[in-house]
């Protein structure tokens, strides 16, 4: 008995202890109840110099959460508890927030900055006018390669995945728009099509591609990539870039038949409590300078055009990861599909799934 | 006692070598300037530099051990009764409905839990931050102890209460006297248990986390998208050689007193 | 006696229904919800379509698989650990590196599986073709077993520690070889130590994520893989609330057949 009260004084006193220990270490932010914006991200997604530059500029207060995937960090704001004044969505949510009217307008008055943005990434159908979004970092869905392992393939058509020669050597996405639209480029369809002879038709062809997979992940594909696990990885561009940085035979191509051109947008959820402040932080990071040093930190394409002058020039015009204009053309940027047909893709890609062996 | 055979030390061995394993091997790229978990370039200390320069994150470390020892206890404490109160049901069948629900949780995919407790939180009007995060881990780690306790309890002899009673012990005493003496092994079991859900638990915390507060495991998951730092690696490296020196530093403490305390206990 | 122990089910009581009968109603209301938010039966209709029943009997597979091989690491690993010195340290050492993150552990097992990894490097060193370890079968098992040891051994050790000694004895002097012994006088005493460590490893692997895909490769799918999509990117709360209710049903049913049956301390 005498043990068991012991150990329950124990830990109490060792926890009010850290406790403390937090107080004392957060007191250079502990300025609660005055200017505090609350930021919602991916991790690692912003550079972490620019925000101290930003509480100095301004005498905000930053507080900084992360999330791991869109869906649930819609839910985390829909159910509401913590005032986001930021957030940073991908585009297809962002047209589900407007549904269900989750976001402030934004007043472009206080954002002078935004000229610095490329038209090419303004005035997109998922936010007419960007009303409420404005572009973050954007990118493509394509083909990161091992040449050295791949011989002839350039994977400049989304067929050569299908060759036989890739048996069981190529690692997919688990997420199924991405997997379905591969299908779907292929067969040269819309990505948002709701036609079910065209879904039909694209089931089909992913089943011949299923004998080909090694397996079907997620982010983790980055480590795997750069340590040669796989020769061929569907992905997005910005995590290729990652894995070109750290893995130099890797090479990354967008096929010619199209692809997904995706963006993850700033915007104002309505839980915020400092809208004045959230469009400080946004014109802050339109700022050609921070934006410039933020795509240098997280490696993803930026759509800020005056940034680009001010970076690395052999970034900048490569053309893997800023295509030229003609390839943009065969781009196509997600419609969000109503729950019936997400409904209809994932159920599809679970019964891909469940067929590789 | 019998010595262990060769064998027998070989198989020790080898379940402790696995079990290992993986930490050792967090730990030895902890050291990699390269930056990642894959080839190692040379040896750094940078990325231990890098955890005390971090206040954001020693503050999330601590969030995280503190939500993990109080929620563990308060769950033990929960439990502890909770499994006393089903032993001395004497009807079958409400007892294995009890032990059915209790199991719901254990058995629930974290999503739902998650979800489910965000509706509810929000719903009660409780704010979003340390308290919804204790209240949630102190939830979903009850059910793992008194599956801990309850097999104690049931090969309690009942004879051991009734000699206590015919002596003359108070039902406080026959509590604090036999009954949790004897089930001690379930209680600190049920505890550490009950630490090891909460340190590990991402998605419950995700859901009902807000206003700032964030665990370990909630930050490592959103890293995943552009990599994990090896930050992390370091952060765990230190826990994990902290955490082994206060157990066996606490270990030949009490032990060294042993022959003074045990009477007692 | 039964009176003041009926008090201490009070806190817990109301911890059953704020945290279990509140989320289980929660869950039944909408696994009865299709995608308009309109009553009707269609989640338990698809549910019923061959994609989930081939599921549910793939994930009840593993669970077993998973089950199996942690009791057979875990029983000799708790006597041996009755066995020594020191037993509650080592008992200790053997939980505390469940205390680091798991997705961290994770990402440790895929480069120690991996083609350039540890294991392969082995391989090679005797001349062999290297091996694909990660994203079959096996590996997820493994790794797994892994993650459940502890639970296993942890109420096994506890019901071993207390073992008389004695009995042991005494079966031994009656010339019950040691198998006998086991069979007859350890493992019934142990049973239920063995159960509660079955109960808390099998319903928790019915629903095991993140390793499908992580280590797996999703070339096995959970029906815990399936409600988590199905909460968070299909965004069909309804079924992934259906899934959870078979998933409820099924560890009641394992609930009865591992529970105690009318033996026990407080029932005579």
């Amino acid at each position: 008995m005498k043990k068991l009260i012991q150990a329950t004084v124990a830990i109490v006193i060792i926890s009010l202890a850290l406790l403390y220990t937090t107080k004392l270490l957060n007191i250079s932010g502990g300025k609660t109840g005055k200017d505090i914006l609350t930021i919602y991200n991916w991790g690692e997604y912003i550079d972490p110099a620019l925000l101290k530059e930003f509480e100095k500029e301004t005498g905000i207060h930053v507080i900084y959460e992360t999330f791991d995937t869109n869906e649930a960090m819609l839910t985390k704001i829909k159910q509401g508890g913590t005032a986001y004044d930021i957030a940073v969505p991908s585009e297809y949510i962002i047209e589900k927030m407007l549904e269900e009217d989750m976001l402030i307008p934004l007043d472009h008055t206080k954002l002078p900055n935004l000229k610095n943005i490329d038209s090419y990434f303004l005035d997109l159908p998922f936010d007419p006018h960007n009303k409420y979004s404005i572009p973050y970092f954007w990118g493509t869905v394509g083909i990161v390669f091992n040449p050295d392992k791949v011989g002839e393939f350039d994977f400049h058509s989304w067929q050569d995945l299908w060759d036989p020669a890739l048996r069981r050597q190529v690692f997919l996405v688990d997420s199924a728009r991405e997997v379905v639209g591969i299908a779907l480029n292929n067969l040269g369809y819309s990505l948002n099509t709701t036609d079910d002879s065209e879904l039909a038709e694209a089931e089909a062809k992913l089943a011949e591609l299923a004998p080909n997979v090694k397996a079907v992940i997620g982010d983790e594909t980055t480590q795997l990539m750069v340590n040669n696990e796989a020769s061929v990885a569907l992905t997005w561009s910005g995590q290729a870039a990652d894995m070109i940085f750290e893995n130099e035979a890797l090479d990354y191509a967008v096929p010619h038949e199209g692809s997904n051109l995706w963006f993850d947008n700033i915007v104002i959820p309505k839980t915020s409590k400092n809208v004045e402040g959230a469009h400080k932080f946004i014109n802050f990071m339109l700022e050609a300078d921070s934006a410039a040093e933020n795509a240098d930190y997280v490696g993803y394409s930026t759509p800020n055009k005056a940034a680009l002058a001010l970076m690395d020039e052999e970034v900048v015009n490569d053309e893997r990861f800023y295509p030229p204009i003609e390839q943009r053309e065969t781009l196509e940027v997600y419609r969000d599909l109503g729950l019936d047909y997400i409904g209809v893709y994932n159920e599809m890609f679970l019964r891909f799934k469940m067929s590789i062996r | 006692m019998k010595k262990l055979s060769l064998s027998a030390k070989f198989y020790l061995a080898f379940v402790f070598i696995v079990l290992y394993a993986p930490i050792f091997y967090l730990v030895f790229y902890s050291f990699n300037s390269g930056g990642t978990m894959n080839k190692f370039d040379s040896f750094t200390l940078e990325h231990y530099a890098a955890v005390f320069e971090d206040k954001r994150l020693l503050v999330i470390l601590i969030n995280t051990v503190v939500v993990a020892l109080l929620s563990a206890l308060i769950s033990t404490i929960l439990g502890v009764f909770g499994a006393i109160g089903i032993v001395s049901l004497r009807n079958m069948r409400m007892r294995n409905i009890l032990l059915s629900l209790n199991n719901v949780l254990i058995v629930s995919p974290d999503v739902i839990i998650g979800a489910s407790f965000l509706i509810l939180f929000t719903m009660i009007g409780i704010k979003l931050g340390f308290f919804s995060v204790l209240i949630a881990h102190i939830a979903f780690s009850v059910p793992i102890v008194v599956l801990m306790v309850l097999p104690k309890l049931l090969e309690m002899n009942t004879s051991l209460i009734d000699a206590a009673q015919d002596l003359g012990a108070s039902k406080r005493d026959i509590l604090t006297r036999v009954i949790l003496p004897y089930i001690q092994p379930g209680i600190f079991a049920g505890f550490f248990l009950a630490l090891t859900y909460s340190l590990d638990d991402f998605a419950v915390t995700f859901f009902v986390t807000g206003n700032g507060f964030s665990t370990l495991s909630v930050e490592i998951y959103s890293m995943a998208r552009a990599g994990v730092s090896l930050t992390v690696n370091a952060i765990s490296g230190l826990v994990f050689v902290v955490t082994i020196l206060v157990v066996v530093g606490y270990y030949f403490v009490v032990n060294r007193n042993k022959g003074k305390v045990d009477k007692s206990a | 006696m039964n009176k003041a122990n009926k008090t201490a089910l009070i806190p817990y009581s109301l911890w059953i229904l704020l945290f279990v009968i509140a989320p289980i109603a929660l869950v039944g209301y909408y696994s009865l919800l299709d995608l308009e938010g309109n009553f009707s039966l269609i989640n338990y209709q698809t549910f019923f379509s061959s994609i989930y029943l081939k599921m549910t009997l793939s994930s009840f597979w593993y669970a077993f698989l998973v089950t199996l091989f942690t009791l057979v690491v875990s029983y000799p690993t708790a006597y041996l650990l009755t066995k020594m010195r020191h037993k509650q340290l080592w008992l200790l050492l053997i939980i505390i590196p469940s205390w680091i993150n798991l997705l961290l552990k994770t990402y440790a097992f895929i480069g120690t599986f991996g083609l350039s990894g540890p294991i392969n490097a082995v391989i090679k060193l005797f001349g062999l073709p290297e091996q694909q370890i990660l994203f079959t079968d096996i590996s997820f098992v493994f790794v797994a077993v892994y993650i459940f040891i502890p639970f296993m051994i942890l109420p096994i050790f506890n019901s071993l520690d207390k073992l008389n000694p004695t009995l042991i004895d005494a079966a031994r002097d009656l010339g019950a070889s040691p198998i006998t012994t086991f069979r007859r006088v350890i493992l019934p005493l142990t049973m239920d130590g063995v159960k509660s460590g079955i109960q808390v490893v099998f319903i928790p692997a019915l629903s095991l994520f993140m390793i499908t895909r992580l280590i797996a490769g999703n070339r096995v799918i959970t029906l815990g893989t399936a409600i988590e999509q199905q909460f968070l990117v299909t965004q069909n709360w309804g079924m992934g609330s259906t899934i959870a209710v078979f998933l409820i049903i099924f560890m009641v049913i394992i609930m009865l057949i591992t529970g105690q049956k009318s033996k026990g301390g407080r029932v005579r």
